[in-house]
């Protein structure tokens, strides 16, 4: 029963991460058409700028409950730098060609900011600690279940994905933007016919697609060591995750994280040899079963 | 349009082979030594870069003659030494097309480098077609020289067996009362053959131990709280480990404020790298080791101050791990070799009492050795290192075999102290010539 | 089979390949002997790129390719370099046409993600397979051909001359094919599927046998690379390997078989030169390049060679 338990907070734990990990993917595709390959360095800029600005913090001998703060900044920060100079600068000569095209025109960006990251950071290892060994992982103390110790940081982590997810859902639904931001997912052109300023909702939406793999990569700094070719890792981890849940979808991909994550703790709690798979046999069974995902529209068919 | 496109092709191909022909041969100037080392993904933080700037520092100081006896001649036999940097990132396939780049292309005289283990065992069968000397820096694989025997390829450091071997003896020498065994090692080669290795020694020198579980997340998962869980959930005396890298650090950083190791004791087969890097988050009382007496194991030695103070002064003042004691042993061992090749060389060509073409005779036995002779001195040889003696005994002497040592660390004003260290020969933790590691272990170590 | 202007050009292109080789420097001919390997492997994913289909999963064949010919070295004791080709055959058709019943239902990303999917599987049970030597994966030697016994120094010039002999034959019937009737419905598959319905064509049978072919093609070129390098791994069917031959792909374009054969030279030469020259960022000089052609020649580099005639 309590090892039941465990595999639950696991899984719920590993799901927020997940979630938080993909849904800007999933939201750049949505709107864009674009799987978008350099999510994962989006990411890894995230984690390796609060890195740095919890440095500056620490150093400065501020209250280290303030290094949360540096964590959100960095994230708006890769947000509002990262994701305009793309969009602006590269994406929207692309727009119109072929999605594969643009996944590659993606993964050439990758490999582009891999290096960059490299030029930037070097190959060390880094991490967030205080002067006294502070770091945001630990300051929020612990909670115990079923006999386990847990960090009060991974509340944090569920409490971020369900905000995220809450406020994009409530955007998307309820906004005036959000409801252009739909119509130009239903169709693009009827929506430019219609004087909505498409090239506008790009931009933000990549902005914010940006800005939501910054925050993954902030939150998941203080748990790692922020390592050069991180976001190669995670890319494939939040691909599952999209095509799972339906590309494309918000709650899809809510589900799609809780399926994997939920599926990977039980793998780990009572079958450890079949982890390293476990992911991508649900990918492929989910698709198998449900072609395009478990949350997807039907298309137009064109003759 | 075709015809156009296929001459163009073809003409593309000519122009670059002439341009790139080698130059016609000349008096040799320097010795190129074209080195392989991790410079992006995972591995380059740890060890590759470490390894790089080992690499730059002995060089620079080789060349100046400045190292210490018996290391004093400058360069190698009084060749400079010319370093050609290669990323060993991309796979196995990539590095034999690179390394046939630099043996055909670059025409560099000695490979020296490899991390990964299985870029070891992939470049080993080139190494031998193409005939280049080459010496393996790292890999921790027992398979190269156990599954092979080569006559070109050398590894100046010994196989990762010994890492179990010396990790059990150290474990009940000082915990006796073990019982409940658990592991965390990544899943791939080194991370399985490490657990393997440790499981069947333990079961040989302790029979009856439990092991509880056995955890094996993807290399470079990033998240281990489930695994925590479940290592938590076990209740185990021992956590055994071969984790490296930012691996070993996320787990560590996520495993201690869960109290893991309240329960448990931590071994952390190839923790050395990191002790400089995680204090406070390494628990006292974790058991460490770093193959071979390197770094904190290192005897003191004017070798070793050597490699410190040279390694320092291009590091920025970090002090050298492992991987750059590798790295020391690599060129030392190509040094020692090619010298006493060139040195037996002369002795053996002074003309005794000849009076007809002394000048010719002596000319030639002042050049430098070939690469049969330096591999002929290479075989079976012993040579210092900062990390102490290196022999080359098995592989029929191409492979390293060094003592190895473990020892407990303690926090102190906040830096990792390793103290408690034991020492262990050689042939206690490693299997002797032609028997296989997990042979040696299941047979009870038997010599 | 009548022998158009491109036949002709690609058996000439074999023969020319051939009788260099022993001309060539020893590091030229094992650029091309790669980029041969390589190149097989692209030609299978141009055929489906024709047909408006991309597989992120295509190392899968390169992978099984590899080890099917390893494992005739490995297990049955039988290093023959037509076998192990030969054996590459069998076990990616026979893979591929089971998946392909799948497979052949998707389109866009969702086929690539599935392929994906499939290779990912692969990649986990062989690094779950301690006797194959995990990621290390193992090495692989071959010593006959057709049952006649390779002397050691003529190895090098055999291993290069079979991946040109099977490029060529690779290129020259992918080439008849695409000129068949079957062939052709590719573009008209990638053009529009209902209309290729309702002309009474099977959709479905054309892509499972196209995919079939590709994988089969992927195959050759895996087995060939494992003669090639000596060496195989898991490595071959993780995601950047699929990645690249995309990658390769779009780079080459789809407007002739000679465009993956050159296109995988190019990509081959440049990845070398850059890890040779700037070894700290050789991945930003090859994403650099990619954004370059993709901005610049939509239609890859064989565009280059059909842009004059067109203007």
């Amino acid at each position: 029963m309590s090892q039941f338990i465990a595999v639950l907070v696991d899984g719920i734990v590993y799901s927020s991460w997940l979630f938080i990990i993909a849904v800007g993917l999933t939201l750049i595709y949505g709107v864009m058409k674009i799987l978008n390959i350099a999510h994962g360095s989006l990411y890894a800029l995230g984690a390796f700028t609060s890195v740095t600005l919890c440095g500056l913090w620490f150093n400065a001998g501020l209250p280290p409950m303030g290094s949360y703060l540096m964590l959100l900044l960095s994230a708006i920060l890769v947000g509002l730098v990262a994701g305009p100079v793309i969009e602006r600068g590269l994406l929207r000569f692309m727009y119109g060609k072929d999605e594969v095209v643009l996944v590659l025109v993606t993964y050439a960006l990758f490999l582009i900011l891999e290096d960059l990251i490299k030029l930037i950071w070097g190959v060390d290892p880094l991490f967030i600690t205080g002067p006294g060994g502070e770091s945001p992982y630990s300051l929020l103390g612990n909670f115990e279940v079923a006999g386990l110790t847990y960090p009060n940081y991974n509340l944090v982590l569920i409490a971020v994905a369900v905000a995220t997810g809450g406020a994009l859902a409530w955007a998307l639904a309820r906004t005036r933007s959000g409801k252009l931001l739909l119509a130009v997912i239903h169709d693009r052109e009827v929506s430019a016919a219609l004087g909505i300023n498409v090239g506008r909702i790009y931009f933000v939406t990549f902005t914010i697609g940006a800005m939501l793999a910054g925050v993954g990569g902030a939150l998941t700094a203080p748990t790692v060591s922020v390592v050069t070719g991180m976001g190669a890792e995670v890319i494939v981890l939040a691909f599952a995750v999209v095509v799972i849940g339906g590309l494309g979808s918000l709650p899809g991909a809510a589900l799609g994280a809780l399926i994997v994550g939920l599926v990977r703790a039980a793998a780990v709690h009572y079958l450890p040899e079949v982890e390293l798979f476990s992911i991508y046999f649900v990918m492929a069974v989910v698709l198998i079963l449900r072609p395009k995902g478990l949350f997807s529209g039907a298309e137009v068919r064109k003759i | 349009m075709i015809a156009k496109a296929l001459g163009t092709m073809l003409t593309g191909i000519a122009l670059a082979a002439i341009a790139a022909a080698p130059a016609v041969a000349q008096q040799k100037a320097s010795v190129k030594v074209g080195f392989v080392t991790f410079l992006s993904g995972p591995a380059s933080g740890p060890f590759g870069v470490p390894a790089r700037i080992a690499a730059e520092a002995i060089v620079e100081s080789l060349n100046a003659g400045k190292a210490p006896a018996p290391y004093q001649i400058k360069g190698i036999g009084g060749l400079p030494i010319e370093l050609v940097v290669i990323d060993e990132a991309g796979g196995a396939t990539k590095q034999v097309s690179e390394y046939r780049t630099l043996v055909q292309r670059q025409d560099v005289d000695i490979v020296i480098g490899y991390i990964g283990s299985g870029d070891c065992l992939a470049i080993a069968p080139v190494a031998e077609e193409l005939k280049k000397l080459t010496v393996l820096l790292d890999c921790g694989t027992p398979r190269v020289f156990e599954e092979g025997s080569y006559k070109y390829l050398f590894r100046t450091r010994p196989h990762a067996t010994m890492d179990a071997v010396a990790a059990t003896m150290y474990l009940l020498d000082n915990r006796p009362a073990v019982k409940r065994i658990a592991g965390i090692n990544q899943n791939y080669a080194y991370g399985q053959d490490s657990w393997n290795d440790f499981e069947a020694t333990i079961q040989v020198m302790k029979p009856g131990v439990d092991i509880v579980t056995s955890q094996m997340p993807k290399f470079g998962a990033g998240q281990y709280g489930s695994e925590i869980s479940a290592l938590h959930s076990a209740n185990a005396d021992v956590v055994h480990s071969s984790l490296w890298g930012g691996d070993l650090e996320a787990f560590m950083l996520q495993a201690q404020p869960r109290d893991l190791f309240k329960k448990s004791v931590l071994v952390l087969v190839a923790g050395e790298p990191y002790l400089h890097r995680l204090p406070g988050k390494i628990p006292d009382g974790t058991i460490v080791g770093a193959r071979g007496t390197n770094g904190v194991f290192a005897p003191d030695s004017p070798l070793k101050r050597w490699l410190v103070e040279t390694y320092k002064g291009k590091s920025g003042g970090v002090d050298p791990n492992y991987p750059a004691y590798s790295t020391a042993q690599a060129f030392l061992g190509v040094k020692a070799a090619w010298e006493r090749a060139a040195a037996k060389k002369v002795g053996s060509a002074i003309p005794m009492g000849a009076a007809k073409n002394v000048k010719e005779e002596m000319e030639k036995a002042y050049q430098p050795p070939t690469q049969e002779e330096v591999i002929a001195a290479f075989e079976k040889s012993t040579f210092d290192t900062p990390s102490g003696k290196v022999h080359m005994t098995l592989g029929k002497g191409h492979q390293a075999v060094t003592g190895t040592a473990y020892g407990t660390t303690r926090l102190e004003n906040g830096v990792v102290k390793v103290g408690n260290i034991k020492y262990y020969d050689a042939d206690r933790v490693t299997p002797p010539e032609g028997v296989s590691s997990l042979d040696w272990i299941r047979s009870g170590f038997k010599r | 089979m009548k022998l158009d202007r491109t036949s002709f050009a690609i058996l000439a292109m074999g023969a020319i390949l051939l009788i260099a080789g022993p001309a060539l420097p020893s590091w030229m001919v094992s650029m091309l002997n790669v980029s041969l390997c390589y190149g097989t492997v692209v030609l299978g994913m141009m055929l489906l790129m024709r047909n408006g289909i991309v597989s992120f999963g295509h190392g899968l064949y390169f992978c099984l390719g590899a080890y099917a010919a390893g494992l005739l070295d490995q297990m049955l004791k039988m290093p023959d370099m037509l076998l192990m080709v030969g054996a590459a055959v069998v076990v990616t058709g026979v893979v591929s046409a089971i998946l392909g019943l799948l497979l052949a239902k998707y389109r866009d990303i969702f086929f690539a993600m599935l392929s994906l999917a499939f290779s990912m599987i692969l990649y986990g049970l062989l690094v779950k397979t301690a006797s194959l030597g995990s990621t290390d994966g193992f090495n692989v030697a071959a010593k006959t051909v057709a049952g006649f016994a390779v002397a050691p120094e003529s190895q090098r010039l055999m291993v290069y001359s079979l991946a040109v002999v099977f490029a060529t034959v690779s290129a020259f019937f992918l080439h008849s094919y695409l000129a068949s009737h079957q062939g052709r419905l590719a573009g008209a598959i990638k053009d529009n599927e209902l209309r290729v319905e309702y002309m009474g064509a099977s959709v479905m049978r054309a892509v499972h046998r196209n995919y079939v072919i590709s994988a089969v093609l992927a195959g050759i070129g895996g087995a060939l690379m494992a003669v090639n390098i000596g060496h195989i791994d898991p490595e071959m069917t993780y995601w950047p390997q699929s990645g690249e031959f995309v990658f390769v792909a779009i780079l080459s374009g789809t407007g002739s078989v000679f465009a993956p054969l050159g296109g995988a030279l190019v990509f081959e030469a440049i990845r070398s030169f850059a890890y040779e020259y700037s070894p700290n960022t050789w991945q930003m000089v090859l994403g650099i390049t990619m954004l370059l052609v993709m901005i610049f020649l939509p239609g890859g580099l064989w565009s280059l060679f059909t842009r004059k005639r067109e203007g």
